[in-house]
């Protein structure tokens, strides 16, 4: 896209990931991704649950929140169902719902070329994005560096992280 | 609207993308690619911009996670080559239309 002298572009931005569901992780990862693409700088700061998408153990079983979550009627139309038709909160909590959610959420992504959660870790930092996690966050999950997966880049405070972020023309995004 | 590339005029849209892949050659993809700050293109830039030329004819939509799975360069080796934006600028040096995807 042309940019206009009065726009300075976006050179770098620094998103902060502080849920693990599966729809609390994914748009921050496509975010950061399409900012690679784009020649943007990128980096992820996984802090409290968004560990979940870190921690070698739960990373690849991340699920869609199906309870709490009132806009679950957009998923309708994956079942051939009306986009409007609301999903009952209470039949959010059965066993096996949230898992059917899932699998469906994950049938469509990958429709779309969206890879699973560690490839898409591993892309973004083939493509030279950071992926940093919070050190209190660990500390209060009682994570170690050992439990995460392996493109994650470094354990920082919240002070090293706002200095990793340093530089005119850095957004930082909180998800 | 036309433009003249490497002597040759061709269509272009107002990004500067062909928009007739056919109108394409060797002279105008490196002529884009000084344009770009690629620099001079190398064999490794090459295999690139024909799988992306093969791709686009297939009618394929190409993303950057298909490119790193084509077994024809990694996601890194993307990046190295084409910094500051690999699937437009390659797409562009391809002489193909900028890829509409967000992955």
């Amino acid at each position: 896209m042309s940019t206009p002298d009065d726009k300075q572009p976006v050179k770098k931005i620094s998103i902060i990931v502080s849920k693990g569901s599966l729809d609390g992780i994914y748009p921050a990862l496509i975010m950061a991704n399409g900012a690679r693409m784009e020649g943007i700088e990128a980096s992820l700061f996984f802090t409290f649950f968004g560990l979940n998408a870190l921690a070698n153990k739960t990373l690849d079983h991340l699920k869609v929140s199906t309870v709490g979550n009132a806009a679950l009627n957009m998923a309708m139309p994956m079942l051939g169902l009306p986009i409007t038709m609301p999903f009952p909160t209470v039949m959010g909590a059965i066993p096996g719902v949230s898992a059917f959610a899932t699998h469906l959420m994950n049938k469509e992504m990958e429709k779309l070329d969206i890879p699973p959660v560690r490839e898409f870790l591993e892309l973004i930092s083939d493509s030279g994005g950071k992926i940093f996690a919070c050190k209190l966050a660990m500390d209060m999950f009682k994570l170690k560096k050992e439990d995460l997966m392996d493109r994650v880049d470094d354990v920082l405070t919240v002070g090293q992280f706002y200095e990793e972020s340093a530089g005119a023309g850095t957004h930082i995004l909180f998800t | 609207m036309k433009k003249t590339i490497a002597g040759t005029e061709v269509d272009v849209n107002e990004e500067g993308y062909l928009t007739d892949a056919s109108q394409w050659n060797e002279a105008i993809a490196a002529a884009i690619a000084t344009e770009e700050g690629i620099g001079a293109l190398t064999d490794a830039h090459m295999k690139v911009v024909r799988y992306l030329r093969e791709q686009q004819a297939k009618g394929a939509a190409l993303t950057i996670r298909s490119m790193g799975k084509s077994g024809v360069v990694t996601t890194k080796e993307l990046y190295d080559l084409f910094p500051g934006g690999p699937l437009k600028k390659s797409s562009k040096i391809a002489g193909i239309p900028k890829p509409v995807g967000c992955i």
